[in-house]
């Protein structure tokens, strides 16, 4: 078991980058705690699987260090670096039975054999692969393949950590649940630091205590489900994280506040205070479609706005709104009612963010 | 990377131990006779082009390569027109007999030539195919064939049958999707099937002699000519192997993106 | 994938059976015809039952010469199969070097056979060849055409040069075919590079590997212009195969009740070895 710091990283692929577009990670740093559970959540693309495989030693960054335990381990390979890698798309070794291939890592390590026995019996248990134990592998279901391609990885107690990249993918909805609640009933056993790659929301905030959100080559914010969800440090995470996403509107600096299509907006003072000393135009204001207030009534600072149409999904309902030429989602329960075209909507102060340069702002600018 | 380093040394080492006696004998190709018999020298002492003169000045000597490539090239066209019917008819359909006649075909590449010898002969003198390219051509069908439909089933099944029924739905006719459509998506298939055609039929010796005499003779038999009165041009004869290496490397040369799929035979 | 029953697929079949019938049926029929028959000349054949067959089978010339050809194919198995694995593990993967391999190890099968003699005809001399003038002067007493071992070594010497690339050629192609993440799990497995190659390159170069075997077998086991030009079978006969006893039985004897069933017999041979290869072979995959 370790603690994973990763320090000013960088990885592309081509020899010679000429910008950053080049890099599947930007320059970064981060630290994966000895004993969390973790998720990396990000779109496809955004360089997940490419840090995951840094971590493992699968790929060697073009720039920065990976420490395990403030060792620097950038030359070590796989093997020394005693991690486990499940992968996307099952990998099994098709000429050996399920046992065979659990054993594998355990043999390679020199386990004695009593001891291997009774690992895999344990982990075929977790798994439920205890009736396909002495089955060839090649003949097994996609999601059996799978899961033997996990157990690969969790035979192994002793390793510094266990990498997941996106491994239920393949496996059909009912089963993923399990899986997942048993992953997550291992890690609470054994302990060990497991690092969870998935584009599925649900899927990293089930699993993790700490959600590392990716775009773009970066993690752009780090925190619990609810830190990502109430205050989102960028755009992206508020956009990628919740459903719907956040609403944001590209806004103006006036004279008192903010606007757009000439609809004023009041924030708080310290916020106009960071686009001042900002020379940035790039400026966005956000808002969850949760916290948008909603109301038949017109009051003080509510804004008539037109209704577009009304989607109710059983525990609530989405209410597509037209504000200014912006289209905007507000989510509200399902027993609230919405009467005619028009609404009156507020943006509560303490949920309405600023984002500039696509980064949150917050209290007082120097 | 040590492994890598030690890849690469033996893979070197082999690839130089594999070219050594094709060096030797381009060596000896630009030597006269008297260096070659006198002292072994690593490189001719008196360079000379007069042995590939002599081959492409003498029409007896010409003539065995011009004869080779008619009956190589015929060879390869038949096999390739016959093979690919075969081959689509062998992935798409069931037909009765399809997996007797199939085992039948590759049965034949496991026939000896030497057996065939004898009766080939007889057969091609009866129909007036004695010494003519058509004849060594059909000959070298026998097992040029059965692996070419072999080769091409295995790429065609790679294609999924999809694209036959979108072909048939958008109103192609069978001739017109086959030859428009069909052919150009396995083309790799047909360049990987055309290019064993050519490399057993060029390297053929057997048949190829016993079924010509004058007019249709193949260079290999030439060959055997440099044993004159006054023992063997080696001068000559070197040259005329190096000749005969020329077309397969050009050959190669065509197909050497495809080799690493070409030889998993469309399979694997 | 699931194929659609159809007679009229025969229609496309058509040629290829007309032609192959005509190049491997007639002369079959006309094989199995003389060797049941003695003829002296036009219209002078007796029908001689399986004579021929029982006198082939008991003649200790052929035997020697069968025995040879055992031995020899079992030679070009034993050396050419691990080398070509070997050969293909240590090419490499990518980029221009990999072309360039390719095409090398590519040559030695695209010359013709009797040049590949002459080749090694020229290369083992002891005065004007290389490699025989080369074990000369380490004081090796080394001359094929006069010496049993040295022929036999020469001859397998120049097989293995000759064909060991196509077994190579045949498991790199394997090789590309097994995904990266194979690799990249038995790494993370901690798999030592033998537990590699046991276990995720070997089982994945099964099927080329039979088709390797085939191969070689069948065509070690019909060789003759490549000694024929080396050795021309000596010396002796110590050299001399099955397809040159043949082709001296019926063409240069002409002995063609002989030949015949010799020819038949060498062709079941062949047909049933190569059965047994590729049964054994399957069947080891489908147990355990």
């Amino acid at each position: 078991m370790a603690e994973i710091q990763l320090k000013s990283l960088a990885h592309s692929y081509s020899k010679n980058p000429s910008g950053p577009e080049d890099y599947a990670i930007r320059q970064m740093s981060h630290v994966w705690h000895n004993g969390g559970a973790y998720a990396l959540l990000g779109p496809s693309g955004c360089g997940k699987s490419t840090m995951l495989n840094i971590i493992s030693g699968l790929l060697q960054p073009s720039e920065g260090e990976v420490l395990f335990d403030n060792v620097k381990v950038n030359e070590l390979s796989p093997k020394d670096r005693n991690i486990a890698q499940v992968f996307q798309f099952p990998v099994v070794y098709d000429s050996m039975t399920v046992f065979d291939n659990l054993a594998f890592p355990l043999r390679n390590a020199g386990m004695p054999k009593a001891r291997i026995n009774a690992k895999v019996e344990e982990i075929a248990a977790i798994l439920e692969l205890d009736n396909v134990l002495h089955n060839k592998a090649k003949n097994l279901t996609a999601d059996e393949k799978q899961k033997v391609s996990m157990g690969r990885g969790l035979v192994r107690d002793d390793v510094s950590a266990i990498l997941f990249d996106e491994p239920l993918t393949v496996i059909d909805p009912q089963l993923k649940w399990r899986l997942r609640r048993k992953l997550k009933q291992i890690h609470e056993q054994f302990n060990i630091t497991m690092v969870y790659v998935t584009h599925d929301q649900l899927e990293a905030s089930t699993f993790a205590d700490k959600i590392a959100v990716m775009y773009d080559g970066q993690i752009v914010q780090f925190g619990t489900p609810r830190e990502l969800f109430e205050n989102p440090n960028h755009t992206f995470v508020g956009y990628f994280i919740g459903s719907p996403g956040m609403n944001l509107i590209p806004v103006q600096r006036t004279e008192t506040g903010v606007e757009f299509d000439n609809i004023p907006l009041i924030i708080h003072p310290d916020l106009l205070r960071h686009i001042d000393a900002s020379t940035s135009s790039n400026i966005k204001i956000g808002i969850r479609p949760e916290f948008v207030y909603l109301s038949n009534t017109p009051s003080d600072d509510t804004y008539e706005c037109q209704v577009n149409y009304i989607e109710d999904l059983g525990t609530y309902q989405i209410v597509a709104l037209e504000l200014g030429s912006r289209s905007l989602l507000a989510r509200i329960d399902e027993d609230q009612m919405i009467e005619g075209d028009t609404v009156y909507i507020g943006f509560p102060r303490q949920w309405l963010k600023l984002y500039i340069d696509e980064f949150l702002v917050e209290g007082v600018a120097e | 990377m040590n492994m890598n380093k030690r890849k690469g040394f033996g893979i070197t080492a082999y690839i130089i131990l594999l070219m050594l006696p094709i060096y030797w004998l381009l060596n000896m190709s630009f030597k006269t006779n008297q260096e070659i018999l006198g002292q072994l020298t690593f490189f001719p002492q008196n360079f000379t082009l007069a042995n590939y003169a002599t081959i492409f000045t003498d029409p007896s000597w010409y003539s065995g390569y011009i004869n080779s490539m008619i009956y190589v090239s015929i060879n390869v066209v038949i096999t390739l027109l016959v093979a690919l019917p075969a081959a689509y008819a062998f992935s798409r359909y069931k037909f009765v007999g399809d997996k007797h006649l199939f085992f039948w075909l590759l049965s034949n590449r496991m026939a000896p030539p030497a057996v065939f010898l004898l009766p080939f002969f007889q057969l091609y003198s009866s129909i007036g195919l004695f010494d003519t390219h058509i004849a060594v051509a059909l000959a070298h069908c026998l097992f040029n064939v059965p692996l070419a439909v072999w080769i091409l089933e295995g790429f065609i099944s790679g294609v999924p049958k999809e694209y036959d029924e979108m072909a048939y739905i958008d109103g192609y006719s069978f001739p017109k999707f086959f030859v428009k459509i069909f052919i150009p998506m396995i083309r790799s298939g047909i360049g990987v099937a055309a290019f064993f055609a050519f490399m057993f039929s060029w390297v053929e010796l057997l048949l190829a002699r016993t079924l010509t005499s004058v007019d249709a003779q193949p260079i290999g038999a030439i060959m055997t000519r440099t044993m004159g009165a006054s023992g063997i041009d080696w001068g000559v004869l070197a040259a005329a192997g190096v000749l005969t290496i020329l077309p397969g490397l050009l050959v190669v040369w065509f197909v050497r993106n495809h080799i690493a799929t070409g030889f998993a035979l469309g399979r694997v | 994938m699931n194929k659609v029953p159809n007679n009229k697929a025969w229609w496309l079949v058509l040629p290829v059976f007309i032609l192959v019938a005509f190049s491997a049926l007639i002369p079959l029929m006309t094989v199995v015809n003389y060797s049941v028959q003695d003829i002296f000349g036009p219209g002078q054949a007796y029908f001689v039952g399986t004579e021929w067959f029982e006198e082939v089978l008991g003649n200790e010339r052929l035997q020697a010469s069968l025995g040879r050809q055992f031995l020899f194919s079992a030679a070009v198995l034993f050396i050419q199969i691990p080398l070509g694995i070997g050969i293909a593990l240590m090419m490499p993967t990518t980029g221009k070097r990999a072309s360039l391999c390719l095409i090398l190890l590519a040559i030695p099968l695209l010359i013709p056979w009797n040049v590949v003699g002459t080749i090694w005809q020229i290369f083992g001399r002891g005065d004007i060849g290389l490699f025989g003038w080369g074990l000369n002067q380490l004081g090796v007493d080394y001359n094929y055409t006069a010496n049993t071992g040295d022929a036999w070594a020469t001859v397998l010497l120049m097989d293995v040069w000759h064909w060991t690339p196509l077994v190579a050629l045949l498991c790199y192609s394997g090789l590309r075919a097994i995904p990266e993440a194979f690799y990249q799990a038995a790494e993370i497995d901690r798999a030592s590079r033998w537990a590699i190659f046991r276990y995720i390159q070997l089982p994945r170069l099964k099927s080329v590997l039979v088709i390797a075997v085939l191969l070689r077998f069948m065509d070690s086991f019909m060789i003759y212009t490549e000694p024929f030009v080396l050795t021309g079978g000596g010396p002796g006969s110590s050299t001399t195969f099955l397809s040159q006893t043949l082709t001296t039985m019926a063409i240069g004897q002409f002995d063609i009740g002989r030949a015949a069933a010799f020819s038949l017999i060498y062709f079941l041979i062949v047909l049933l070895v190569s059965w047994l290869f590729f049964t054994a072979i399957t069947h080891l995959d489908k147990q355990k």
